[in-house]
């Protein structure tokens, strides 16, 4: 079986969903939920069985390397979590929708999941525009789902204006690459920018215009100003969907249109690594300065969302080198894997709280302590990791990009991220210590229903063996580029 | 499976079996006995063996860059795993009628600083004393002995302060591991490092600048005058088990981590003129400055604290003179100061708690009702003033006579002079120390004020510091044996 079935089929039960709620408005949500749950939990089982090659007149754009594997993984795993997540937050949410209902909760991301997966894959810059868009269009949907919330209609139509804006400018730098080197494939583009007869001038303009129309999609500063907006605005879920789910695919892009165009004998490379070291830094310290200004939880991980980002870029501006086993590519798809389970626990938190009638505030998290203290030490494991504290996977993650930096001798950048990383011990500890005060908190017990806990209990368990013995992701992602791409 | 791995994982596993509702008295006493069993075990093994690394075990968490959960121990690491061990089940017993949390922080810290004494892998050590600061950190948050705003701020400052401390040392020890990492790939193991480091050691004038790095973040780990400030009040503040834990032990670790990491892979580093100039000024502030400012505190808590932060002046003596006896002097006096400062710490919470205030004005006569935690007091201060037979004397005198080589008449060296200056250093011990004793314990009872002495179980922590200073006082060549040629 090829993984392309896994992808349309995916597709197709969330249209199913879609139609199905349609023609049976009686149907109850916990059923829906419950399907497109079932349907993805059973994509994940059957991802490892799909390494069939592909129908050959479609590998011109699909490709099947280990990278492309683990972003299909990466998504379906996301995609599940939030699929919960929507269910969980259910009865808070509905009060925000028009009719009550929440249908299209569990069929978009099922169509987003399978847009991510494809892109994954793809092999030229129109697959990626196809599927970037796929995902991009359906999160407009999803960021102003809570209609009758003012906040998420606002930043629904934030993120609608300047998501077309930077699609626009994505499309725009793709024409130029085109008109530069005469083709839409990555292999193709970085074998005619190592070609000095290319014209310079063009391929760095039409790479701009597309590193900044992914800087749109991956929050990079100085094209983030939406996120923190747009992230408080949405249903959590979504919000969480967006944090780790639309983050990833963007880097999934970056990666492959990094690699062409910083192919051996790039005539860009040197302006590209440039900027993206100038990018990175800018966006790990406008993440994390205001971070520690911020009153409101939900608002402090969009700001901390941006940060990571930045050391994300960093890690993509450090090009391969014979003193490390993993590529750039490798260590952001191991920062990211690290990223999902601190940053879902994160929204798993809030939501929890909004769904017990609490507010996202900081002052809200008083004495979660003693509301629920399983669930006050699951978020404190995942602030400590988001902090980079030795022992949980956040700080592997960061120490990758620091030792790449470091063994590149990019000083500056490496300072900018020492002291946003020095910024973020202070915002998250801030959270935690007020989960922790006792004094002037009336304690009502704060439930949580056991599959929450098991689901949060297997995210800090994945926080902390990724962050005590993190060689197996490694190797995973070590393993030789092409192991299971089409002869 | 090394007995080591045992003694690190067994507090950290209490710790969780108390959170998980196991009884906590009993399991944390049992945990701490056990351990300080295991330790005299090892101890015991390791004088009978040859100098080196004993109970080497390495598991590997990452090929590339090499990282391993490596323990092994020395007879310096072996005689800080005997202090962690035995400060911590003091800290532990005198503990009376406190919630949990208390329980958990002891065991986490003295885990925490287990673990960093007894790895092998720089990545390791580094994240254990991470591990052992959180709780710290907490635990004056929320459990000092303050008002709620005044202990945030005093919380936040040694935070800052510490935090800071730990992202220099970050950034030495990744210089470490880059530049002595050698050939293909980066590695964070010890003796590795260490084998690099003699093979091809470093220009003289890299290692200084290296060393100064180090220098500056393990400083401000030990409270080295001018990065001292963070210290006093929050050994004033802290909860007791928590500045008995960290004051005695967890300073310790950056005392060691010079011993173990700076001074054998930078051997001459530390002998450049500037950076010992420096060294050697840094300490005089501890010594004579901090001196000062005891003898003017005129609260119980204060003396304690700001005497603990100067007899680190006389550690860093050992270390700047770098010989054989100083050095192990150095170590004679970590274990010694660790303990006394454990007990004076100990017994002047019990003080507060029944008082209610430490200040000397309000004190007077508490012998009468309280003799026997009168004379271990007395133990505790007279061996913190140096009287001979008891531990810290015997570390004293190593480190003065190790600091004052190679004399010529009529040219004093600046170690010299120092040695000189820091003489008077034992006098303001004396002058600050019997001050404190005569006010709080002898004169005119007529102040309202009285205490009564423990009962005899809560005797028991208390007596088994004091033995502890007398026998190792008495007997210092028991420790010394086990250090062996570590040095």
């Amino acid at each position: 079986m090829s993984v392309f079935t896994i992808e349309a089929g995916l597709a197709l039960l969330g249209l199913v969903l879609l139609l199905v709620e349609a023609f049976k408005p009686d149907i109850s949500r916990r059923t829906l939920g419950l399907t497109a749950i079932a349907g993805t939990a059973f994509a994940l089982v059957l991802l490892p069985f799909c390494g069939a090659p592909l129908p050959s007149f479609m590998q011109p754009w699909h490709q099947l390397d280990t990278l492309a594997l683990f972003y299909k993984g990466f998504a379906i795993v996301i995609t599940l979590l939030v699929l919960w997540l929507t269910l969980e937050c259910a009865p808070y949410l509905t009060r925000f929708t028009v009719d009550g209902k929440l249908a299209e909760m569990f069929s978009l991301p099922l169509i987003v999941c399978s847009g991510m997966m494809w892109m994954a894959s793809a092999r030229d810059l129109v697959t990626v525009f196809v599927a970037l868009e796929l995902v991009t269009v359906s999160f407009y949907v999803l960021v102003a789902f809570a209609r009758k919330s003012a906040f998420s209609l606002e930043a629904g139509v934030k993120y609608l204006i300047l998501g077309a804006l930077s699609t626009g400018i994505l499309v725009y730098g793709i024409a130029w690459i085109y008109g530069a080197t005469g083709t839409m494939s990555f292999e193709g583009i970085g074998k005619a920018l190592a070609n000095p007869a290319t014209s310079k001038s063009t391929a760095l303009f039409g790479a701009a215009l597309i590193l900044c129309g992914l800087g749109f999609k991956v929050a990079a500063a100085p094209f983030h100003m939406w996120v923190p907006d747009v992230y408080q605005g949405a249903p959590t879920p979504v919000t969480a969907f967006l944090s780790v789910g639309s983050k990833a695919a963007g880097f999934v892009v970056l990666t492959r249109a990094l690699e062409a165009f910083l192919a051996t004998g790039s005539i860009i490379s040197t302006e590209v690594q440039a900027f993206l070291l100038v990018i990175g830094s800018l966006t790990v310290l406008l993440g994390s300065l205001p971070a520690m200004f911020q009153t409101s939880v939900k608002r402090l991980l969009a700001y901390s969302s941006i940060s990571h980002a930045g050391y994300l870029l960093l890690a993509l501006a450090c090009s391969e080198t014979a003193r490390f086993e993993l590529s750039s590519g490798g260590i952001v798809a191991f920062y990211l894997a690290t990223y999902l389970p601190m940053t879902v626990l994160g929204f798993l938190g809030l939501g929890l709280m909004r769904a017990n009638g609490l507010g996202e505030d900081i002052k809200d998290f008083t004495g979660l302590a003693k509301r629920n203290p399983t669930l006050a030490l699951f978020m404190t494991i995942s602030f400590a990791s988001l902090a980079g504290l030795p022992l949980t996977a956040g700080f592997i993650g960061k120490l990758f990009v620091f030792l790449g930096l470091a063994d590149h001798g990019y000083w500056g950048a490496l300072s900018c991220a020492v002291i946003a990383a020095a910024a973020g011990f202070y915002y998250y500890f801030k959270t935690i210590l007020a989960m922790y005060t006792t004094e002037g908190v009336e304690t009502t017990a704060l439930t949580l229903s056991t599959a929450s806990k098991a689901v949060a209990g297997v995210l800090v368990l994945i926080i902390l063996i990724l962050g005590v013995y993190p060689k197996p992701l490694q190797k995973v992602l070590t393993a030789s580029p092409a192991v299971v791409s089409a002869k | 499976m090394s007995v080591l791995e045992i003694i690190i994982a067994l507090p950290l596993l209490a710790a969780l079996a108390v959170w998980l509702g196991a009884p906590a008295r009993a399991a944390s006493l049992g945990a701490t006995f056990v351990n300080l069993a295991l330790v005299l075990y090892a101890s015991v093994q390791y004088a009978a063996k040859p100098a080196g690394l004993a109970f080497t075990n390495a598991r590997v968490v990452l090929e590339n860059p090499a990282i391993s959960f490596a323990v092994g121990a020395d007879g310096v690491s072996l005689t800080l795993a005997l202090l962690t061990s035995l400060v911590m089940l003091a800290a532990v017993w005198q503990i009376e009628d406190r919630p949990n949390i208390f329980y958990i922080s002891s065991l986490l810290i003295g885990g925490g600083a287990m673990g960093a004494f007894l790895t092998t892998d720089v990545f390791f050590i580094y994240a254990f004393h991470e591990l052992a600061l959180i709780p710290t950190f907490l635990m004056i948050a929320l459990h000092g002995r303050a008002d709620a705003a005044q202990r945030k701020a005093v919380a936040w400052k040694a935070t800052i302060y510490l935090g800071a401390g730990s992202l220099v040392l970050l950034a030495g020890l990744a210089w470490v591991v880059l530049e002595f990492s050698g050939g293909s790939k980066l590695t964070f193991d010890l003796e590795a490092l260490r084998n690099q480091a003699q093979l091809t050691p470093l220009p003289v004038a890299k290692q200084a600048q290296i060393f100064f790095v180090l220098l500056l973040g393990f400083g401000t780990l030990v409270s080295l005058f001018p990065f001292h400030s963070w210290a006093a009040p929050a050994y004033a503040t802290a909860p007791t088990p928590v500045a008995m834990l960290h004051s005695g032990v967890l300073k310790k670790f950056g005392l060691y981590g010079l011993i173990r990491i700076a001074l054998p892979l930078l051997p001459q580093g530390a002998q450049v003129e500037w950076v010992q100039n420096a060294l050697l000024l840094m300490l005089l502030g501890n010594i004579l400055v901090m001196g000062l400012v005891t003898i003017h505190a005129n609260r119980l808590d204060d003396t304690l604290a700001n005497s603990s932060v100067m007899h680190m002046g006389y550690i860093f003596l050992g270390l700047a003179a770098g010989t054989e006896i100083a050095l192990k002097g150095a170590v004679l006096l970590m274990f010694a100061h660790g303990v006394s400062i454990a007990l004076l710490f100990g017994l002047c919470g019990r003080m507060r708690n029944q008082l209610g205030t430490l200040e000397y004005n309000k004190l007077g006569g508490l012998a009468t009702h309280a003799p026997a935690f009168t004379v271990l007091f007395a133990f505790g201060a007279f061996a913190s003033i140096g009287l001979p037979g008891l531990a810290n004397f015997a570390g004293e005198v190593m480190v003065f006579a190790g600091s004052f080589t190679e004399f010529k008449a009529g040219e004093l060296s600046n170690l010299h002079w120092t040695v000189i200056l820091a003489l008077w250093g034992v006098v303001m011990s004396a002058v600050y120390m019997l001050r404190a004793y005569r006010n709080i314990f002898h004169g005119s009872a007529n102040t309202g004020l009285f205490m009564t002495d423990p009962v005899f179980s809560q005797r028991l922590p208390f007596i088994l510091l004091a033995a502890t200073l007398l026998v190792t006082g008495c007997c210092p060549w028991l420790l010394l044996n086990l250090m062996k040629s570590a040095l």
